[in-house]
C-alpha cells in the first residue's frame, strides 16, 4: 500500500519547501522528500531576486522593474512580475528577513571583498550593508581562512564603498584548532561556553568583545564572518553590540554557510507549522506512470523500495549543482521522470573558455509551459501532474543574474499553488 | 677570458634547470631564463612517470638503460619528489605472448628488475585491474612531481649561486664575428621573483657560452642565429582522475599504442597518452575525441574509468629529435634519445650548443653530459656531483617522523605536508602562529603557501606548482579567494586581485575537458560561488563605479531619513 498525499514535492531547498509550504496553506495534503543535503549549505544565504540583467547590466537597483525587460523564457515571465511579489509575501511572512520595506536592491559586501545586490538580508547582515555610510571595522580570525578582514576590507576601499573600512585580524579566544570547524566558532559562541584566556576562564562572548575592543576604534559598525551561532544568533549578535559598543553584523560566506542553514531550518519549521510531513535523506529513485500521469514514484530506503502515490507532483531537485540536472560525456539529462534537457550536441559547446564567460550549463534545466509543467523536446506536457519549480528549471544563468533565490521562491510558490489546485 | 666563465642557460625546464645546478655545483657562473614560470613547456606537462625504462626495453634499449641508472639515481637525490609505487606491464588475452617474453627479455637486457607475476596476483595488489588480464611483469616504474623536482633543483642552483630569471623570454641571442655572445631577454616585470603590475623592461645578458634548453622551443632559439634546429615536437594527452584508481603505473603490454598508461600521482591518476607530430608546440588543437579515447581505451585495463571523475586533462609536447638522416614518418618511431648539438662543429656558429630530445627520467644524465661539454670548452676539470649530493628537500630523510604532533597539524595533512616539503619540512612548518589548512583538497597549510609566495612573489600559479594548492577535485573552487588573501599582506590588494583573476582563469582553462559528470557540477558549484556568493564575475572593483546612493541602506537608515544630517556628521544612531 502506498504512501498517499494530495501533493509530493520531491527536493528540499528553498524551491521545494516553498512549494510545500504554499501547497499546504492553500489546504493541500503536502508530503516533501528530500535526498541529499540542500544546496542551502552552500548558499550565502542572501535572497536574491534580480541583480543584473542576462546581458550583463547592474547592478540593478530595482528588480521589479528590470524583470519585466527579461526575455519570454525566463521563469520571472513564466510567472508573471506580480506573483514574484506574492511569492516574496510569503517569504518574509516566515522568515526574519529585511529588505520588504523597499523595492530596491541592497548591497551587501562579500567575503570574497566585493559587493552584490540583493533583495533581502537576513537581519545578522542588516548592519553590514554597504550602501549604509557608516564607517566599518571588519574582524577576521587567524584561522579562518575563508574571511581575511584586511583583505577584504581593501578590496571594498577599491570597490569604492561610501565609508571608511579598516580589517584586523585577531586570534580567536581560547585554544581551538586551526582547522576548527564554522560550527565550532558558532556553538561556543551559541553557548557562551567557556574559553581560557590567560589562564582565566571566559565567557566565549565576553572574550572576544573583549579582544574586539582592543583593536575597535569609534567604528559605528563591526562585522564579522558568518559565525556568530546558530540556534542562538540574535542573542550572540545582541551580547556583542552590547559589550563592543556598535552595530555588529556578519558577512556571508561559502560552504558550510551558517545563514543559509538558518534559513533552512526556518522554512523548515514553517512547514512543519503547515501541517505538511517531509521525509529527508532517501532518494526517489522511479516512477509508474499511465499515459501522461504519474502514479507512483519510488523511494529508495535501506536497499527497499518504498511507493509514495500523490495526485500532483512537485520536481524541485535542483540544477547541476544539487544532482537534480545530470550529465554524462554524450547526454543532459534529468534524472528522475527524464525531462527533457534542451542541450549542445557536443558538450564542447556547454562552456566558455573564458571562466566567467557565457555557460550554456548555467542555463540547462526544464522548459515548461505557463504553469510550470516540464515540456517535452516537442512542447508538449511530459506529465499532466508534475511541475518544476528552482534550479531545476531551464532559461536563466541564476550565478551571473543574483536571481538563484527569487526563482525558487517565485516558482516554488506557483508550483505549489498551482498543484494544490489541481489537487482539489 | 675571464676567470670565471659565465654561461647563459635558455629555459627553466628539467633539462635546464638540471644544466644550471650541474654547472653551477661545479663553480661556474650560470644565469638561466624561462619565458614562463619553472616547469612551463613539456616538463609541466607529464604524466609524472618515473621510468624504469620497461616501456622502452624492446624498441629502444639505449634509452632503457639510460632510464634504469636514472631512476636509481633519482630515487637517491630527489626522494622527496618520487613515489616508488612499481609498475606493471599487464597483458590481456589478446595481446601478443611474444611481445610479453620480448618485454621481459628485454628488461633483463637492459638491467631493469623485472618478474612474472599472474593474474591473481596482479589483481591482489590491484583489485580494478579487469578480470581478464591473464599475466603481468612488475618493474621499478614509480611516480615522480616534476614541479617540485624543478623547483628543488632551481634552489640548489640558486645556493650554488645561480641567477634564476623566470617569466623573461629570450627576443634575440647576441652574436658577434660568428659567436653566440649573449642574450637580449624581456622581462614580464622586473628581474627577479615575478610581482604583478610591476614594470617589466629588458637586459643584454653576456655571456661565455650560451646552452640552449628549451626543448620544444629548441628550433626557434636557433632561428634567431640562423641555424637549423629540426625538433620534431608531438604531442600527447593525458587525462587527470579525481582519485587514484591504481596505486601502481599500469602499463599495457604491448608494441606502442595510445593510451596505454595509467600513472598514480599525488591524490590522482594521470591517463596517458597520444603520440603525434605537431608544427608549432604553443599552438596546436586539444580535441574531445582524445580525451575520449584515453578514458574508453584504459577502461579496457581499469573498467571503473568508465564511470570515474575526470578533472582536467591537459596536453604536452615532446622535444623529439633525431639526426635529419634517420627520416622516421610516425614519431612513436622517433628515438627517445637525446643529442647535444655543437652549433661550432655543426653550423660553424661558436658559443651556443643545443641540448634536444631525451626524456625527463634522464634529464640529470643530460645536464652532466651537457655540462661535461661546457666544462671542456673551458678546459674546467670538475666533476660532475649531481647524482651523489641530495637535492634541498631531500636531504635527509629522518624527518619523516611525528610530523604530527611535532607540527600541531591533523595526520592525513601533517603527512602530505612533510612528503612534500621533505626535509624542509622544519624550516617550513615550525611556526608560533595558527596554521590552518588553505586548500583542501590538496592538504596545504599557510605555512606551506607562505613559503611558496617567499619563492615566486605574486604569481599564484607559481605558488600551486610548489604546494598543489587549487590542484585537486575541486579545481580551485574554495581556495583561489583564500590564496589571493595569504597574498595580500606582502603585496597590495590591486596585486593580489589580478594574481587571483590570473589563477581563476588559469583553473578554468584545464577543466574544459573535463565538463561532464561530477566535474560538471563541481564546476556549476563553483561558478556559484565566485559568481554568486563572491560577484566576482561583476567586482566593483574592477569596472564601472556604483552608485552606492541608489540602493537600499537599510530599514533603520530609511527610517532615520528626517535625520539624514545628523547621521552624516557623525551623531549616534540607535540602529534597531
Amino acid at each position: 500500500m502506498a504512501i498517499n498525499s494530495d501533493v509530493l514535492v520531491i527536493g528540499g531547498g528553498l524551491a521545494g519547501l516553498t512549494s510545500a509550504l504554499k501547497a499546504a496553506r492553500e489546504g493541500a495534503d503536502v508530503r516533501l522528500v528530500s535526498y541529499k543535503q540542500s544546496s542551502l549549505r552552500h548558499a550565502s544565504g542572501l535572497v536574491d531576486l534580480l541583480g543584473y540583467t542576462p546581458d550583463g547590466e547592474g547592478p540593478v537597483t530595482d528588480p521589479y522593474a528590470a524583470m519585466s525587460d527579461l526575455h519570454d523564457a525566463h521563469p520571472y515571465q513564466t510567472v508573471g512580475v506580480e506573483t514574484v511579489r506574492e511569492a516574496m509575501s510569503m517569504f518574509d511572512e516566515v522568515t526574519d528577513y529585511r529588505g520588504d520595506h523597499t523595492d530596491t536592491n541592497a548591497l551587501v559586501p562579500t567575503h570574497g571583498g566585493t559587493v552584490k545586490p540583493t533583495a533581502r538580508y537576513p537581519t545578522g547582515a542588516a548592519a553590514g550593508l554597504a550602501s549604509d555610510d557608516r564607517d566599518v571595522l571588519l574582524v577576521g580570525l587567524e584561522s579562518l581562512v575563508d574571511f581575511d578582514a584586511p583583505h577584504v576590507a581593501a578590496h571594498l576601499e577599491a570597490a569604492g564603498v561610501p565609508f571608511d573600512v579598516r580589517g584586523e585580524t585577531i586570534r580567536f579566544p581560547g585554544d581551538l584548532q586551526a582547522d576548527a570547524k564554522i560550527t565550532r566558532y558558532a556553538k561556543l559562541l551559541d553557548n557562551n561556553g567557556e574559553v581560557a584566556v590567560r589562564g582565566r576562564k571566559k565567557g566565549a562572548r565576553d572574550a572576544l568583545a573583549e579582544r574586539v575592543n582592543t583593536i575597535h576604534d569609534k567604528e559605528e559598525r563591526v562585522g564579522f564572518p558568518a559565525i556568530l551561532g546558530d540556534a542562538h544568533t540574535d542573542a550572540v549578535r545582541a551580547a556583542l553590540e552590547e559589550k563592543i559598543g556598535a552595530d555588529v553584523f556578519e558577512v556571508p560566506m561559502g560552504p558550510p554557510s551558517l545563514p543559509g542553514l538558518r534559513l533552512e531550518d526556518a522554512l523548515f519549521e514553517a512547514l512543519d507549522e503547515s501541517g505538511a510531513s517531509f521525509e529527508t535523506g532517501n532518494p526517489v529513485v522511479d516512477f509508474d506512470a499511465d499515459g501522461d500521469t504519474i502514479e507512483t514514484v519510488y523511494i529508495e530506503k535501506n536497499g527497499a523500495r518504498i511507493p509514495n502515490s500523490a495526485d500532483q507532483y512537485i520536481l524541485a531537485t535542483g540544477g547541476l549543482v544539487g544532482k537534480g540536472i545530470e550529465s554524462d560525456r554524450e547526454r543532459v539529462e534529468e534524472p528522475i521522470f527524464d525531462c527533457h534537457i534542451a542541450h549542445g550536441e557536443d558538450r564542447y559547446e556547454w562552456f566558455s573558455g573564458d571562466v566567467f564567460g557565457d555557460h550554456s550549463f548555467a542555463s540547462f534545466g526544464v522548459e515548461t509551459d505557463e504553469t510550470l509543467r516540464p515540456l517535452t523536446g516537442d512542447d508538449a506536457v511530459e506529465f499532466e501532474n508534475l511541475r518544476a519549480a528552482g534550479s531545476v528549471l531551464g532559461g536563466y544563468d541564476f550565478a551571473a543574474e543574483k536571481s538563484g533565490s527569487g526563482v525558487s521562491i517565485a516558482t516554488g510558490y506557483v508550483a505549489g499553488e498551482n498543484a494544490a489546485a489541481e489537487a482539489r | 677570458m675571464a676567470q670565471t666563465p659565465h654561461i647563459a642557460v635558455i629555459g627553466g625546464g628539467s633539462t635546464g634547470i638540471g644544466i644550471a645546478r650541474d654547472l653551477a655545483m661545479r663553480g661556474l657562473d650560470v644565469t638561466l631564463v624561462e619565458q614562463g614560470n619553472l616547469t612551463h613547456g613539456t616538463t609541466g606537462r607529464m604524466h609524472g612517470l618515473l621510468h624504469s625504462g620497461g616501456r622502452y626495453a624492446v624498441s629502444d634499449q639505449a634509452s632503457a638503460t639510460e632510464c634504469i641508472e636514472e631512476n636509481r639515481v633519482l630515487r637517491d637525490i630527489a626522494s622527496h619528489c618520487v613515489e616508488m609505487t612499481g609498475g606493471l606491464f599487464v597483458k590481456k588475452p589478446e595481446d601478443s605472448e611474444e611481445y610479453f617474453q620480448k618485454k621481459l627479455e628485454g628488461c633483463k637486457e637492459c638491467g631493469i628488475p623485472a618478474e612474472v607475476i599472474s593474474g591473481e596476483e596482479a589483481r591482489a595488489m590491484e583489485p580494478h585491474l579487469a578480470k581478464d588480464v591473464d599475466k603481468a611483469i612488475s618493474v621499478p616504474d614509480g611516480a615522480i612531481d616534476p614541479f617540485r623536482l624543478v623547483v628543488a633543483n632551481a634552489a640548489s642552483a640558486e645556493e650554488h649561486g645561480a641567477r634564476i630569471e623566470t617569466h623573461s623570454k629570450v627576443t634575440d641571442l647576441v652574436i658577434e664575428d660568428d659567436e653566440v655572445v649573449g642574450l637580449e631577454v624581456e622581462h614580464a616585470s622586473g628581474e627577479g621573483k615575478r610581482i604583478h603590475g610591476e614594470e617589466g623592461g629588458t637586459e643584454e645578458i653576456r655571456a661565455d657560452y650560451v646552452v640552449n634548453a628549451t626543448g620544444a622551443w629548441a628550433g626557434r632559439i636557433g632561428d634567431m642565429a640562423g641555424v637549423d634546429i629540426a625538433v620534431r615536437p608531438s604531442k600527447g594527452v593525458m587525462t587527470i582522475m579525481n582519485i587514484r584508481q591504481v596505486d601502481t603505473v599500469i602499463n599495457r603490454c604491448r608494441p606502442k599504442g595510445d593510451a596505454d598508461i595509467v600513472v598514480p600521482h599525488e591524490t590522482t591518476a594521470i591517463l596517458g597518452t597520444t603520440d603525434e607530430e605537431v608544427e608549432d608546440p604553443e599552438d596546436y588543437p586539444e580535441e574531445g575525441w582524445e580525451v575520449d579515447m584515453m578514458i574508453d581505451t584504459l577502461k579496457e585495463l581499469v573498467p571503473m574509468l568508465d564511470e570515474a571523475r575526470t578533472i582536467r586533462s591537459f596536453w604536452g609536447v615532446r622535444p623529439l629529435y633525431e639526426p635529419p638522416d634517420v627520416g622516421s614518418d610516425d614519431p612513436t618511431d622517433i628515438t627517445r634519445d637525446y643529442f647535444l648539438l655543437d652549433h661550432d662543429e655543426r653550423d660553424d656558429l661558436q658559443g651556443m650548443t643545443s641540448i634536444v630530445g631525451g626524456k625527463f627520467t634522464t634529464y640529470r644524465m643530460m645536464g652532466e653530459e651537457t655540462s661535461d661539454h661546457v666544462c671542456a670548452k673551458f678546459g674546467i676539470d670538475a666533476e660532475c656531483r649531481t647524482a651523489d649530493e641530495p637535492l634541498p628537500g631531500s636531504e635527509d630523510f629522518s624527518v619523516l617522523r611525528d610530523y604530527m604532533d611535532e607540527f600541531g597539524l591533523r595526520s592525513p595533512i601533517g603527512r602530505r605536508s612533510v612528503e612534500r616539503l621533505g626535509s624542509r619540512a622544519d624550516d617550513v612548518l615550525k611556526t608560533s602562529d595558527p596554521n590552518p589548512t588553505v586548500c583542501g583538497c590538496e592538504g596545504v597549510t599557510r605555512a606551506e603557501v607562505q613559503d611558496a609566495i617567499s619563492q615566486s612573489g605574486s604569481d599564484l600559479n607559481a605558488v600551486r606548482i610548489r604546494t598543489r594548492a587549487s590542484m585537486g577535485n575541486c579545481q580551485g573552487g574554495f581556495c583561489c579567494s583564500r590564496l589571493a588573501s595569504e597574498l595580500h599582506g606582502e603585496y597590495d590588494e590591486t596585486i593580489a586581485r589580478d594574481a587571483w583573476d590570473e589563477l581563476l582563469q588559469e583553473r578554468w582553462k584545464g577543466q574544459r575537458h573535463a565538463l561532464w559528470g561530477e566535474q560538471l557540477s563541481q564546476a556549476a558549484l563553483n561558478y556559484a560561488l565566485h559568481a554568486t556568493t563572491q560577484n566576482r564575475d561583476n567586482d566593483p572593483a574592477d569596472g564601472e563605479p556604483v552608485d552606492f546612493a541608489a540602493f537600499d541602506s537599510g530599514v533603520s537608515a530609511s527610517e532615520a531619513s528626517g535625520t539624514a544630517d545628523v547621521a552624516a556628521d557623525g551623531g549616534t544612531r540607535n540602529g534597531d
